[in-house]
């Protein structure tokens, strides 16, 4: 319901799938949704590489929706998606790996069971 | 006061959760009195409303108007309404601590003090600032990119009444229970349920939850708003820049907020759910909270000093009629600012322990922050240089703003050493500080873009002579008020205390109060103003007939004051970075036929509904009344999806309606060119 003049010519062709894309995209997600059950399920492997694997899983997974539910590519909205995510990525990445070095050192620090230094 | 009896949300009654008549705050004179002359004013202005039979008109023309000018000055007004009560919470502050002396209680209990205290910044972070802030952003931005509306109208319409919902519930503490007594970030175990056990925690837990979601999806609708609604040829490097620390902001804002509901989410959890994330018990670490609500809370100051950094740059550049100096060097500088916002958030707690090497990196990125924020001092500074400076009301604010906010900029670098900051931390040198910056710096930009675009959206400007007063008491108060505080703070006083045992320290506190005295005038001044400007809006005096009151700039001036419906009639195409400064200059002549019919988006009260809806949810949740709760959220759910079918969303408005509006400006261009 925009109220502008569209002032962007032809619309991305691709932006709203096609139904090859579409069904890719639901194989690969069903493949990546039913691994990780099995795993958990029948337990081939040490808890922790389980732990590891449904992880990485769950990245592709984004990966997968991204590209096919969402059809992010490099030219989708003249570049501005993938900026957005390079963006969000950027945020993230610094949410967290700031947040766990911070967290690491206060565990370090400031636990109770550590004598805590004279600070002045 | 404290219904603290009631720790399990299942265990009270089903009707009425846990209010009981003793949840109304009787045995306060203080806030009964308050709660008299706010039902009275209430009232009076309900039957004033009534009266003139304006409900149907503020309904049909404001309520559930999707227009961004509309939505804009509902924000404004909302903005400078909550200013009121977050102003009498300061006041009355300063008033306790000057009496609480020489054994003396003052005349606040630790309960009522500790809940002024805490709704004091928020109220004055989340509903005056915030909504000042996205107000104008609203109003001017369309404006400047030559844009009809919005992206998106009907969001705009429901983000606004989310802000004014999360406002109410806040309004609603202060007669109906009780506000947390925990400071203005809600730090657990503080806010945990076993040392908070009343409604206070849940009345700012919803009351920010409601509002964010409204901050959220206005961020949303303005980048998008942005980044696809400029008009033909103005390129990112031709926006102006109070559009690019807009797009900056809002990318704050949408990256930011998210942080701040999922903490809040988490405390709610451990409050009602029994979880243990930031308990001191089963595993629980409060330390995350301070880590989570910072990495938004450090954003979150920048989100509302670059909107007034770009008002500033408007500001100055008009006013001394000149291109912006430096202005590749303003958007580069919005944008390191915009990154480096999010890599300082520990500089809020360096004494939690974190060691030296961690302390050190947040030191020195917040002190890197200072170099892009003084590159747009000089640059303000070579925009005045060989200028024709008119010293009008919104230049004056924009001066008093450099003074004042590079002040606060030297405290906060000051500050920024982390040695230096576990003398200070937790100081009134830090209450000096960020009041420094945020009055010094957002308020008087906000009061800057007020009276800059006041005559764009009403078509009559603002009266000088008592903006004057109000800006003279200001910034004096302000200077009465926060200096003090400093050398208090260095004296190591440390803040939200309610009583003092050295009565070598009072005189400071009385100057301070002074000061604040100061700025009530001044308040009382800014209301003087709009009254004073509205009795006399017909005087050629105040009367703006051009569009262009002030020789601006920017595209917003290119229209009539107030902007029709449309904005624009024709689309302009812009060729500079500053398009109207550069259509005037090759002698633009506005085009008076070939008028079209033009497409707008229609109104709609589904954004209201929605978000009445959610604030009944919020009370049932605060309350522990479930069914009000389970009710509300279905409804909330049920008006949302009906708004789906609802198709009757645009309509056309016909050609001659344009031509007679146009018509009309030429009339009144004609009429203003002869006198």
């Amino acid at each position: 319901m925009s109220a502008h003049i569209d002032t962007h010519g032809a619309h991305d062709e691709e932006s709203h799938g096609s139904r090859k894309g579409y069904l890719i995209g639901f194989g690969l997600a069903v493949v990546l949704t039913v691994i990780p059950f099995w795993l958990v399920m029948t337990l081939p492997l040490s808890t922790q590489a389980t732990a590891l694997l449904i992880m990485a899983f769950a990245a592709v997974q984004m990966v997968v929706h991204m590209i096919y539910f969402l059809h992010m590519n490099r030219r989708a909205e003249g570049g501005w998606s993938i900026m957005a995510l390079l963006f969000t990525l950027v945020i993230v990445g610094i949410a967290l790996s700031g947040s766990l070095w911070v967290m690491y050192h206060m565990n370090s620090n400031m636990m109770p069971t550590q004598q805590v230094q004279d600070q002045g | 006061m404290a219904t603290n009896m009631t720790p399990s949300p299942l265990d009270v009654s089903p009707i009425f959760g846990r209010f009981t008549l003793e949840s109304l705050p009787l045995h306060e004179p203080i806030v009964v009195g308050t709660f008299c002359v706010v039902a009275m004013g209430g009232l009076a202005l309900l039957a004033t409303l009534t009266y003139f039979k304006l409900w149907a008109y503020l309904w049909k023309e404001w309520f559930t108007s999707v227009d961004h000018k509309k939505i804009g000055v509902m924000y404004v007004i909302l903005g400078i309404v909550m200013l009121l009560r977050g102003f009498s919470d300061a006041i009355m502050m300063r008033a306790q601590q000057v009496m609480a002396f020489h054994g003396s209680e003052g005349y606040l209990n630790p309960h009522h003090y500790d809940q002024i205290f805490t709704a004091h910044g928020v109220i004055m972070i989340f509903f005056v600032a915030m909504p000042l802030v996205t107000g104008l952003m609203n109003y001017v931005v369309p404006l400047q990119i030559g844009a009809r509306d919005v992206s998106f109208p009907f969001l705009n319409n429901f983000s606004f009444w989310m802000t004014a919902g999360g406002a109410i519930i806040v309004m609603m503490s202060l007669f109906v229970g009780e506000f947390a007594q925990t400071g203005w970030l809600a730090m657990p175990p503080l806010s945990g349920i076993s040392y908070s056990p009343g409604v206070g925690v849940d009345y700012y837990i919803w009351s920010l939850q409601i509002a964010g979601v409204g901050t959220l999806l206005s961020g949303v609708n303005l980048i998008c708003t942005i980044v696809k609604m400029r008009a033909p040829g103005m390129t990112m490097m031709k926006m102006p820049i109070f559009c690019w620390t807009s797009l900056c902001t809002n990318i704050l804002i949408v990256a930011a907020f998210p942080v701040l509901t999922a903490v809040l989410a988490l405390l709610s959890l451990d409050r009602y759910a029994g979880t243990a994330f930031f308990t001191n018990t089963l595993g629980g670490n409060p330390m995350m909270y301070v880590n989570l609500i910072w990495i938004w809370g450090h954003p979150e100051v920048y989100i509302l000093i670059l909107p007034a950094f770009g008002v500033f740059s408007e500001v100055v550049s008009t006013f001394s009629g000149k291109r912006l100096f430096g202005y590749t060097s303003m958007v580069y500088a919005t944008a390191v600012i915009t990154l480096l916002a999010y890599v300082v958030w520990l500089h809020h707690f360096f004494t939690m322990g974190s060691g030296a090497s961690v302390n050190s990196f947040f030191g020195i990125t917040t002190m890197v922050i200072s170099i892009p924020t003084g590159a747009k001092i000089f640059n303000w500074l070579f925009t005045m240089y060989r200028g024709r400076v008119r010293f009008e009301l919104p230049m004056m604010w924009a001066i008093a703003f450099m003074f004042t906010f590079t002040i606060g900029g030297m405290t906060g670098v000051l500050l920024a050493v982390p040695p230096a900051d576990f003398v200070l931390h937790n100081s009134l040198f830090l209450v000096a500080h960020f009041h420094n910056v945020i009055i010094g710096g957002v308020v008087f930009g906000m009061f800057a873009g007020i009276n800059y675009w006041f005559p764009k959206a009403f078509g009559f400007k603002l009266d000088p002579f008592w903006g004057k007063v109000s800006f003279w008491t200001w910034v004096s108060g302000f200077y009465f008020a926060f200096m003090p505080l400093y050398v208090l703070g260095l004296m190591g006083v440390t803040r939200r205390l309610r009583t003092f045992d050295d009565p070598s320290l009072q005189i400071w506190f009385e100057i301070a109060a002074f000061g604040a005295f100061l700025i009530a005038i001044g308040i009382a001044a800014l209301l003087m103003q709009i009254y004073v400007s509205i009795r006399d809006r017909n005087t050629a005096r105040l009367r703006d007939t051009t569009g262009d009151p002030w020789n601006g700039r920017t595209l917003e001036w290119a229209t009539s004051s107030p902007p029709p419906d449309y904005n624009f009639a024709f689309t302009p195409v812009v060729h500079d970075g500053e398009a109207w400064a550069d259509m005037k200059q090759r002698g633009f002549v506005r085009p008076t036929e070939g008028f079209k019919p033009i497409h707008m988006p229609r109104n709609t009260g589904a954004g209201l509904i929605i978000a009445g809806f959610s604030v009944g949810f919020g009370v049932g949740m605060i309350w522990y009344v479930w069914w009000l709760a389970a009710i509300c959220f279905v409804g909330m759910l049920g008006a949302a999806i009906g708004h789906t079918f609802n198709y009757k969303r645009d309509y056309h408005i016909p050609v001659d309606e344009v031509i007679e509006t146009e018509g009309r400006r030429t009339r009144q261009l004609a009429a203003g060119a002869v006198a």
